[in-house]
């Protein structure tokens, strides 16, 4: 017997051509900055700036700034520091994973992705240095250096100390991989310059790129290997963040199924957040061609996949909590689920639990209002998922004597508004200054159409 | 060799060996790399070289530390050796409270206190209030200038004044008042009595802001002796008290709770402990350690006690009583039988100021033969003296200008009595007012001349605690201000010209040392009892065949007499453990240790049971609450709401103490004076209040609390306790045993690990914590700020739960609930504490575990095993991640979330933010940075200095003389720190360690057990069990 497949639909729509795609990207580099943009970076600064004082409050003041206390020594810092690194995992598992899977559908997503992850890495990163209690210090103490203190290292036993090596290896992979697959197009935006400025820019930005076929194999051969390298970081970096739970003794931190589950979480709330910005650059630069219907509907499939992953760990945390027969487990799940903090975990059961299941009416994963709203609220959901593990683990653990409240001040705030300012300056300026879409790989997947191209 | 030796050539200006080369051959730079100052000026290069190292040398002198000059001696002081320090008996005097005590001074500053263990009296240990008092000494806002109306003065010209004032109204035969707390040094009574000489119209009025007025009254009628017998709790075997806080404030507290512990320790060859009834209306620190408390009314106390008498009459033979019967007499049935079981063996104790119900307990003792075994008059305790009746008519006098010339010596009854504002209204009718107060305090306000005294470390005295127990006071520092010993202003106004230290020489001399016979000479003798402190004489006793001759039923009618049933609710005050009276409020100790029961510090509140505030519609949780107006007599006051499991239903409680407004930048505005609510007549001070309304004002605040949760959740590895019957039939009983499974069958949770364990060959550091003696006084707590130099963060920075203690005590209830119904129900049920709760407190500090869960996490290794088991903490390397206390179990761990030293931000904190109060600062301990991690160190710094001074005298140290400063301050000996590796040191013998076949250490003690045992992080510190004397516990109910 013999299986034919249909004819697949060009993920390119609208018959563009080789020229359209290089005048529809380019040209948003080339034209002055629209108004809207304008807008939107005056309050992304803004919001830099506000969330800014909250940063110089801290670092002059100390921490004290923040709402921690004797028993809850991690909230919103290292909340913000997970949601970040998680929501930093979709652009390598779009950009590596789909690579070597050959999904080519994720040509025009990827550089917008990638340009994601590479910005809220850097928000992650942030909240660890941030929230240390002398980070002038902390920023070189914890990194393996040789040094004149004497015979001090590192601790290699702490789970601090991995998540330092696997942040700055992805950080450092997934910034080259981005780069590299930028250099093609830099030479476009350099070739199409006019002003000198631009010329200039441009052409250091694309390391003298010449377009020769012995270049384009050797920038194919790069991405091949840089995609298999960065595979398995997809997977290792939030396993590794999951460990500074998992090798605790906090009941609601110790879990064995940390890795699996922050990993899938990592890609659920990676994938809502580049719907949410892809959305809105669809709409703003009129990409709707390169960023079609189908590419949203593939995404909101991931979601529904790994937040029905996520569902199933929220239910065998609890299962097993029972089933350990240990008390404080017990107890810490009791807590969370029922316990002063009850609004958190129901807030983050119903926007990564119930809500993504929406996705499986085709109605709603095919519209856009919908999937813009709900990958919002798969964001929202994530945060609590990580202030519930955080907060409602410790403010409650073994000594009923130390149970506290944990109540954010408004300095908790403003740190995290300092991320945001700081995610959608650089977005924006990327959005700008850098092709959204790679120019050169989504060429490779239009259906040229030589008529068309004649006129 | 040598021949083959290749020489390189640089160039061939060396092989040539030109004079240019040989000149710069040995400089690193070439000549034209150094900045010219040729005559054409500087070039460009130049400047921007010399900008260049500009910035850098900025930045380099910008990081470079502040430079701290450190002066040594020209002339070194015998005695001082820098980093070596030194240790001084005497004697703690404050308002009336004694205590014997050790001063230790590193380079001439009094740095810490400790108790004189040679001490009968008190017997060792300390309270929280004696630890605090060595910051008090180094208070900016005493005085420091004798003052005349609110200006500067000489003492010379001081002196001039107020002998001629003084002497006009002695001419002219006016009254002059000594008003004073109750004065326990001889050689001040004879100093005044010099006075008295010179100005014979003079009276001493003696008050007590906690007065045992009524207590000494009736034993004057019964005994013939206005005198407290000296208590023996040790020898009782039933202790019954009602409303008498006899561990935590009643007369001498230290020695009381020494004794009552003796009782309650229990080992394999000691299987007895004694039973402790209290009737009571607030839950007190007496309350919360006895077996049997029963909440009543404070104007039921005197018809209990009449009940009982009647109770024990029956027994006993003896005629009854006429007084009303009381609802619950199961209690009290229970009481009677315990009390005539062990007759000859008990004490019944009250704490009311009443006269009438004194003569009624003294009856009580007497029928149950209790006077000369548990009570005895050999030594009758001298530390009380005030009489509320002369203190009532000098007010009267006073206000009515009768009294021409007041000295108030080092008290402050306007605010500290009742009558206070009479008192303060009235002065300026006198003509002559002084007061020898340290600070500008509510009634040295109010007077003219201030001639202020030493604090007692700086001053010399004695002291008589109890009949033919004495004590010396010497200085420990030079007067810091320009201050006078109180005693030197009596003996100068009354004429005389020696100096108050001769004068107790002299004194000394005629008296103690007349009075014995081993020393021959007096020098020797002197030194003899400097050095020790105390000075015990032979204990004659003459008093002993004292006889009880009160009127049981007169004072039974007395009492039925007062008595109204349905007086509303009733109020109670009571005196903090933390702040006392209030003398030492503007001590920040003091006011942020928390209160052992409620867990509040930096105010004062009402308290009422659950269903008081049920009524009312107040609601408690998590620190927030409402503030209510308390119209309690006359008198309307704001205070915050406390619901406070214990408290009788219908009475409501208020600490005194607070409220103070001019004691000084920390305590002013801290809490309401209750003293104000109270009322005083010629029968004495009332420290009740009936018919009390409360409204709630609706304004909703937050305590601050150091502890929110109530109940331990029935976790048996955190509190485990059992019956004394249990205890008898099963020394473990109790214990929770939990085993983990393993491939090869159940294991000790400590027989599985992942981890290789720790060699220790030389020390092994360990604490025992006996749960059935702590009775939760908190001197430990205080002793280890004082020690460790642990700064105090302020009222809002507890409100945002970040105290920084390093010691804590864990206060739990017992709960209704059971702990085996796991639905979300029984957890809330949990949660509650019962209406009148049994009370564990638990000392809790680091457990140095030797699998730590901090050590392994910490990024930079700044937490790290020691080589004797503890777990060390350097701060220098700590960067501050909070992971280690995230992941520490007992949550121990205290993080530096502000710079606590010299920051305008945390001016409560003095000892850290003025140069002056910095001198209590304990040189060996590091003050830390902001941003850094602390915890307990088992004061490792003790440890060290006690390894060296073995060392150095090429020794083993020895058992006892390396102590933490918890261990050493515990009254009862409830904390027990020694050498595990030591199978003679008292850890030792107390844990019964014995060797395995394995080589390991087992412990033996059946009562022994670690904290979150199943976790496998193995703790140095063990506790053992709480057994209570009953028949069955609340949390077995």
């Amino acid at each position: 017997m013999q299986a034919v497949a249909s004819v697949r639909k060009p993920l390119v729509t609208n018959g563009k051509t080789v020229h359209d795609v290089t005048e529809d990207i380019c040209s948003r580099v080339e034209q002055k900055p629209t108004k809207t943009w304008m807008v939107a970076f005056t309050f992304a600064l803004a919001l830099l700036i506000v969330g800014g004082y909250a940063v110089y409050r801290t670092v002059w003041d100390g921490i004290g700034m923040w709402g921690l206390n004797k028993t809850v020594g991690w909230a919103w810092d290292i909340t913000n520091f997970v949601w970040w690194v998680g929501i930093g995992h979709a652009g390598t598992l779009i950009s590596a994973i789909l690579l070597l899977f050959r999904q080519k559908w994720r040509m025009s997503i990827n550089r917008a992705a990638e340009a994601m992850t590479i910005f809220a890495v850097i928000c992650a990163l942030m909240f660890p240095i941030l929230h240390m209690g002398r980070p002038w210090l902390g920023m070189y103490w914890a990194i393996p250096l040789p040094n004149t203190f004497g015979s001090l290292w590192v601790n290699f036993n702490s789970p601090l100390l991995w998540d330092f090596f696997a942040i700055s290896t992805y950080f450092s992979v997934s910034l080259v991989f981005w780069y590299i697959g930028l250099i093609p197009d830099f030479a476009t935006i350099r070739d199409r310059a006019t002003g000198p400025i631009a010329k200039a820019v441009y052409g250091a930005l694309s390391f003298a790129w010449d377009g020769a076929a012995k270049t384009w194999s050797r920038y194919e051969s790069v991405a091949l290997i840089l995609a298999g390298l960065a595979t398995p970081l997809v997977l290792s970096v939030h396993t590794i963040v999951s460990f500074d739970f998992a090798t605790s003794v906090i009941p609601g931190w110790h879990t064995t199924i940390f890795p699996p589950y922050f990993v899938a979480g990592a890609i659920f709330s990676g994938f809502a957040m580049v719907l949410t910005l892809l959305l809105v650059t669809r709409k703003v630069y009129k990409l709707e061609d390169y960023i079609t219907i189908e590419h949203i509907e593939l995404m909101n499939i991931v979601i529904i996949i790994t937040g029905s992953i996520v569902g199933v760990a929220y239910i065998t945390e609890l299962f097993i909590a029972w089933y350990s027969g240990v008390e404080y487990e017990q107890y810490a799940f009791i807590n969370r689920v029922s316990g002063p903090y009850w609004w958190a975990y129901a807030s983050m059961m119903t926007c990564n639990v119930i809500s993504p299941q929406l996705f499986w009416f085709k109605k709603i994963r095919t519209n856009l209002a919908s999937t813009f709203v709900l990958s919002i609220v798969v964001n929202i959901g994530m945060w609590f998922e990580r202030f519930v593990i955080i907060v409602t683990s410790i403010h409650r653990d073994y000594l009923p004597s130390s149970w506290a409240m944990f109540y954010p001040t408004r300095y908790d705030v403003g740190m995290y508004m300092f991320s945001f300012g700081f995610f959608f300056t650089a977005f924006l300026l990327f959005a700008k200054y850098f092709p959204v879409i790679n120019i050169a790989e989504v060429k490779s997947i239009i259906i040229s159409d030589s008529e068309k191209a004649k006129k | 060799m040598k021949e083959n030796t290749k020489i390189y050539w640089k160039g061939i200006e060396q092989l040539k060996n030109d004079p240019e080369f040989v000149k710069n051959a040995d400089k690193e730079f070439p000549e034209y790399l150094p900045i010219s100052e040729n005559e054409n000026g500087n070039s460009r290069r130049d400047f921007l070289k010399l900008m260049g190292f500009g910035v850098a040398a900025v930045s380099l002198a910008a990081c470079e530390a502040p430079i701290r000059k450190a002066i040594p001696y020209l002339n070194k002081p015998v005695d001082v050796d820098p980093s070596v320090a030194n240790y001084y008996a005497s004697t703690y005097i404050n308002g009336s409270d004694y205590c014997s005590v050790v001063v230790k001074t590193r380079e001439g500053r009094p740095i810490k206190i400790e108790g004189n263990k040679l001490s009968k009296f008190s017997g060792g240990g300390t309270t929280a209030q004696v630890e605090a008092s060595v910051l008090s000494l180094y208070d900016k806002q005493r005085l420091q200038n004798p003052m005349k109306a609110g200006a500067a003065v000489t003492w010379d010209a001081l002196d001039a004044e107020v002998k001629s004032k003084l002497g006009e109204i002695a001419a002219a035969g006016g009254q002059i008042k000594i008003v004073t707390h109750s004065i326990v040094s001889p050689s001040t009574k004879k100093a005044i009595a010099k006075f008295i000489a010179a100005y014979p119209s003079t009276q001493v009025i003696t008050y007590d802001a906690s007065s045992y007025s009524g207590a000494l009254n009736a034993n004057l009628s019964s005994f013939g002796i206005r005198a407290l017998p000296s208590y023996n709790f040790n020898k009782s075997k039933t202790t019954v008290s009602f409303g008498a806080d006899f561990l935590g404030t009643l007369l001498n507290p230290v020695a009381f709770s020494k004794q009552f512990a003796e009782t309650r320790k229990l080992g394999p060859k000691k299987k007895e402990m004694s039973r402790l009834y209290s009737f009571e209306s607030n839950l007190s620190l007496t309350g919360a350690n006895a077996d049997y408390r029963s909440p009543i009314r404070p104007s039921e106390v005197g018809l209990y006690i009449g009940n009982l008498y009647n109770l024990i009459a029956a027994k006993a033979g003896a005629p009854a009583i006429s007084v009303a019967k009381v609802d619950d007499t199961v209690t009290l049935t229970k009481a009677a039988n315990d009390l005539w079981a062990s007759k000859g063996a008990s004490i019944v104790v009250s704490g009311e100021n009443d006269i009438s119900v004194q003569t009624v307990v003294n009856a009580i003792n007497n029928l149950l033969g209790n006077y000369g075994s548990t009570l005895s008059w050999d030594a009758p305790v001298m530390t009380k003296q005030g009489d509320d009746a002369m203190m009532d008519v000098f007010v009267t006098d006073l206000s009515q200008g009768l009294v021409s010339g007041v000295i108030f010596f080092n008290c402050n009854p306007v605010y500290d009595h009742p009558k206070g504002a009479v008192i303060g209204s009235s002065l300026s009718k006198a003509k002559f007012t002084l007061s020898t107060s340290d600070r500008v305090d509510e009634t040295t306000s109010q007077v003219t001349y201030v001639a202020p005294d030493n604090h007692y470390l700086e001053s010399w005295n004695d002291a008589e605690p109890a009949k033919g127990q004495y004590s010396l006071s010497q200085p420990a520092i030079s007067n810091i201000f320009n201050t006078r010993q109180a005693q030197q202003s009596f003996l100068t106004w009354g004429n005389v010209s020696t100096s108050y230290f001769d004068f107790i020489k002299e004194n000394w001399k005629e008296t103690h040392f007349a009075s014995q016979t081993e020393i021959g000479d007096f020098q020797t003798f002197w030194d003899q009892c400097l050095y020790n402190g105390v000075f015990e004489g032979d204990a004659t006793s003459t008093m002993s065949a004292v006889e009880f001759s009160g009127d049981a039923n007169a004072a039974a009618t007395k009492i039925a007499g007062k008595y109204k049933k349905g007086t509303g609710l009733e109020l109670v005050t009571y005196e903090s453990i933390a702040i006392g009276a209030g003398e030492q409020a503007n001590n920040p100790w003091l006011q942020e240790m928390p209160d052992p029961l409620s867990k509040v510090c930096w105010e004062n509140y009402i308290s009422m049971s659950q269903s008081t505030a049920n009524e009312l519609g107040i609601e408690m949780k998590e620190g927030f609450t409402t503030k209510v107006n308390v119209k309690a007599g006359i008198a309307t006051v704001t205070l915050p709401v406390v619901v406070q499991p214990g408290q009788a239903a219908g009475t409501v409680g208020v600490a005194l103490g607070y409220g103070r407004t001019k004691a000084g930048k920390v305590a002013d505005g801290v809490g309401v004076n209750a003293f104000a609510l109270l009322s005083s007549n010629s029968e004495g001070i009332v420290y009740s209040v009936a018919g009390v309304t409360i409204e709630p004002t609706g304004e909703s605040y937050r305590i601050a609390q150091t502890q929110t949760h109530q109940t331990f959740m029935g976790r048996e590895t955190v509190i485990q306790e059992a019956t004394l019957a249990e205890y008898k039939a099963d020394a473990s009983a109790g214990r929770y045993k939990p085993m983990i499974s393993s491939y090869s069958g159940p294991k000790k949770p400590n027989a599985v690990s992942l981890w290789k364990g720790h060699e220790y060959n030389n020390h092994h550091w360990g604490m025992v914590i006996d749960l059935n003696s702590c009775t939760g006084c908190a001197a430990c707590s205080v002793a280890c700020q004082v020690e460790n130099n642990i700064p105090v963060v302020g009222k809002e920075e507890v409100v945002n739960r970040r105290e920084m203690a390093w010691l804590r005590i864990d206060r739990y209830y017992s709960s209704q609930g059971n702990k085996e119904d796991k639905s979300m129900e029984g957890l809330s049920m949990l949660e509650k504490a019962s209406e009148n709760p049994e009370v564990t407190f638990q000392p809790m500090m680091c457990q140095q575990c030797n699998n730590a869960p901090c050590e392994t996490v910490c990024p930079v290794a700044a937490t790290t095993h020691s080589t004797e088991g503890l777990n060390q903490m350097t701060y220098n390397r700590c960067i501050g991640t909070r992971y280690c206390a995230n992941n520490c179990p007992f949550k121990v761990r205290r993080f530096n979330w502000f710079k606590y030293h010299d920051n305008r931000q945390f001016p409560d904190n003095t000892s850290m933010n003025n140069e002056l109060g910095k001198m209590v600062l304990n040189p060996d301990v590091v003050v830390r940075a902001r941003g850094v991690m602390e915890k307990c160190s088992f004061c490792v710094q003790r440890i060290q200095t006690g390894k060296l001074n073995a060392k150095k005298q090429g020794r083993r140290p020895v058992d006892g003389e390396i102590s933490t400063a918890c261990a050493t301050a515990c009254p009862t000996e409830a904390i027990v720190f020694g050498d595990m590796k030591d199978s003679n040191s008292r850890i030792s013998q107390l844990l019964r360690l014995s060797a395995t076949e394995e080589g390991d250490t087992e412990v033996k003690e059946e009562r022994a057990y670690n904290v979150l045992e199943e976790i496998g992080v193995k703790p140095n510190v063990w506790y053992f069990t709480k057994i209570r004397n009953k028949e069955l516990t609340d949390n077995q109910a």
